[in-house]
């Protein structure tokens, strides 16, 4: 353990600058945990190329056996209660329910990207799970020269490449029906809405639940919010607080949080003021029993775990999972039965309906980037 | 009436922003006043934000928490210190290195106690600090134009904010008015003087070095226990740096950093509040607003608006014999 802590901080401290030294020491990582005579002496005489080694180290020790899939999380973090814990949670139901193992890592950084999909392609991982769009690019400088892997690519849709299957969510649809809910249980006639990062993938949430709350009501006045322009924003809790506090003085109170580690502050100001708030990705209506109206959950850990299912067998191309694929949803469970009225849960049930029979309609935000009921 | 309670709840969010960076700002000014520069005060307040949120969390006490965060961020300018005054490195380095390893560390020790991802468990009742109301602040609220500025702007902030807003004329009074403030100064000016005057150079040094421990402490457990309900990965986010700046821009003096930190908090505020400002027909984007600490720091470094000199002997070891 003590090992461990200090590769892991010493490896923070390099992490930045030593990206290239990181693939070479994940053998000498591999080393430090056999043990036979030669494998020790290895290890001592490369101890400091390990503590050079990224946080990723650590994060590896699982061992590369042959086509274990792999999982590569987003900038968020495993935990982050959210997007990325969506599928953490997926890749550990498949490796508890089939006992098999598979390889994770969490970057720290933009650089490693490419790197971290590299390694796990070298070292014969299959399928290879990448979360978020921001993996588009590596993903399409790495994938060609890997043409027997198969790759996961969740949250990107626009990629020619063969070995890629490409996961879309339909984020405004599941936020179509929170915002159905946030205009029903709104007594102001305002609620708002709070993204991370200002890019149009968390537009696409709010612009779908503008969509949502303008159907129930279409005189309610939406106050929607970024956090900000960089990847910082994600975890920015305080001012989540903030932007939470600023739209309750104009109203608001019903908030919806796109925001990643954002959002932790963003519901617990909500709760703490007394207002509701609206969690996404994952389930969070637990994080305030009682003060969270309905989550907006998008079933990233579905889409791991049928990938990781699936294997090496993994079928390619671009999917869409939308409401009727269950891929999107409203999470409902104990924690917010009080707050959901009979009406609230039939309004919903009946809009899931028509969506999927096509009878509703929901503004994609990407169709012309801009969306016809909200400003941002 | 409502631009002015506007104005108001922009005043009393801007109070909020600007409090983590005052005390951030007024540790890094005794720090850089007796020639130690810090830039790893984002590191401490990070530092101390996970360590105060842990210790309530576990014990169910703030106070025990600020103590948790005050004691980690002492220890990590005791490291500083080490570093750079006993060692000689080079400070700048040294700062670096504190960022990284509160970056890593908070999140790995986290992990490890809580098992929640780098997080720690939400915090409850005593376990954070909660807003002080004026006595009258309810009744007097509806006197108009003071009664909102008693009972909204200045009531009902936690204790931390009105501490760190006492700090800034003790600090001044401590600079410029006591023995150990003279020398203080006078050992980031010039540190020979003080030495052959029979005083400690390395004592002062180390001395400014904890007091800015504790004052980033203090900033750290307001993050993680007032403002939040406990401790999330970088959630410092940046803050130790506009503090840097905003200490600049103060040019290293108590009632200026005042000054510079709420000038930046109302910025902030304001790019909150509206996140496009239209000014009839030009529209300043949220982003400008966002940089414009930044900007006005490079200004005034450039020196459009008087010169910025920092404490003469900044940066540099002390070295009795050469």
């Amino acid at each position: 353990m003590v090992k461990n802590l200090l590769t892991t901080v010493v490896a923070n401290v390099l992490n930045s600058r030593h990206h290239n030294s990181y693939a070479r020491s994940q053998w000498v990582n591999g080393a430090i945990f056999a043990p036979t005579d030669n494998n020790k002496r290895e290890y001592k005489m490369t101890l400091m190329k390990s503590l050079m080694g990224a946080t990723t180290a650590v994060a590896l020790t699982a061992g590369a056996a042959l086509a274990d899939p792999a999982l590569i999380f987003d900038l968020g973090g495993k935990f982050d209660k959210s997007f990325n814990e969506a599928a953490h949670n997926g890749a550990s139901r498949w490796a508890e329910e089939t006992g098999g193992s598979y390889n994770e890592i969490e970057i720290q950084s933009e650089a490693q990207r490419e790197q971290a999909l590299r390694r796990f392609a070298e070292s014969g991982s299959n399928p290879i799970i990448t979360m978020g769009f921001g993996m588009a690019d590596p993903l399409s400088a790495v994938a060609a020269d890997y043409p027997d892997t198969k790759f996961v690519a969740v949250d990107v849709t626009w990629l020619d490449i063969p070995n890629i299957r490409q996961i879309g969510f339909a984020e405004h649809e599941g936020s179509y029906l929170v915002g159905m809910m946030a205009a029903m249980a709104s007594e102001s006639g305002t609620v708002g809405f709070i993204g991370g990062m200002d890019i149009p993938l968390i537009r696409h949430f709010g612009c779908g639940y503008a969509q949502g709350a303008k159907a129930v009501n279409p005189d309610i006045n939406i106050v929607a919010n970024m956090t900000g322009t960089t990847p910082a924003a994600w975890n920015d809790p305080v001012k989540g607080s903030e932007l939470t506090k600023a739209q309750i003085s104009q109203g608001a109170d019903v908030i919806y949080a796109a925001a990643g580690g954002t959002g932790v502050g963003v519901l617990q100001t909500a709760a703490d003021e007394g207002i509701l708030s609206i969690g996404v990705d994952s389930n969070q209506n637990h994080l305030h029993p009682g003060k969270v109206l309905t989550s907006m959950l998008k079933r990233v850990d579905v889409a791991v775990y049928d990938a990781m299912s699936a294997g090496e067998d993994l079928e390619t191309g671009v999917f869409q999972m939308g409401l009727a694929e269950e891929g999107v949803g409203v999470a409902m469970d104990d924690n917010n039965a009080p707050l959901v009225s009979d009406e609230m849960k039939g309004a919903v049930d009946k809009a899931r309906q028509d969506i999927i029979d096509g009878n509703v309609s929901v503004v994609s935000y990407y169709e012309n980037d801009s969306c016809p009921a909200l400003q941002f | 009436m409502e631009f002015f309670i506007t104005f108001i709840q922009v005043l009393d969010s801007t109070i909020r922003l600007a409090t983590p960076l005052l005390l951030a700002c007024l540790a890094g000014l005794y720090s850089e006043r007796a020639g130690i520069f810090d830039i790893g005060l984002e590191g401490k307040m990070l530092m101390a934000a996970f360590f105060s949120a842990a210790v309530a969390a576990v014990t169910g006490s703030v106070w025990l928490g600020l103590l948790a965060g005050i004691a980690s961020s002492l220890v990590l300018s005791g490291l500083h210190g080490l570093a750079s005054i006993t060692f000689r490195g080079n400070q700048l380095i040294s700062g670096v290195a504190i960022n990284f390893l509160a970056a890593g560390m908070t999140v790995l020790v986290a992990q490890s106690w809580f098992e929640q991802g780098g997080r720690t468990p939400s915090l409850f009742g005593g376990g954070r600090f909660t807003p002080i109301n004026f006595p009258f602040a309810e009744s007097l609220s509806g006197v108009p134009i003071i009664g909102p500025i008693y009972s909204e702007l200045l009531s009902g902030h936690s204790i931390l904010v009105y501490v760190a807003f006492l700090m800034v004329p003790a600090t001044w009074w401590i600079l410029y008015r006591t023995r150990f403030g003279l020398r203080l100064r006078a050992v980031g000016e010039n540190p020979a003087a003080v030495d052959t005057a029979g005083v400690s150079v390395v004592g002062l040094r180390y001395a400014a070095v904890a007091i800015c421990g504790v004052l980033c402490g203090i900033a750290g457990a307001y993050l993680a226990t007032a403002l939040q309900a406990g401790f999330v990965k970088d959630m410092t986010a940046g803050r130790g740096f506009i503090a840097l700046a905003a200490l600049i821009f103060a040019k290293w003096r108590p009632w200026h950093a005042m000054g510079a930190c709420l000038l930046f908090g109302l910025l902030q505020a304001i790019a909150l509040r509206f996140q496009n400002i239209d000014l009839g027909g030009v529209v300043i984007p949220v982003q400008a607003m966002d940089a414009l600490p930044y900007v006005l720091t490079v200004v005034i470094l450039a020196g459009f608006v008087g010169k910025a000199v920092p404490p003469r002997a900044g940066g540099e070891p002390y070295v009795k014999e050469r």
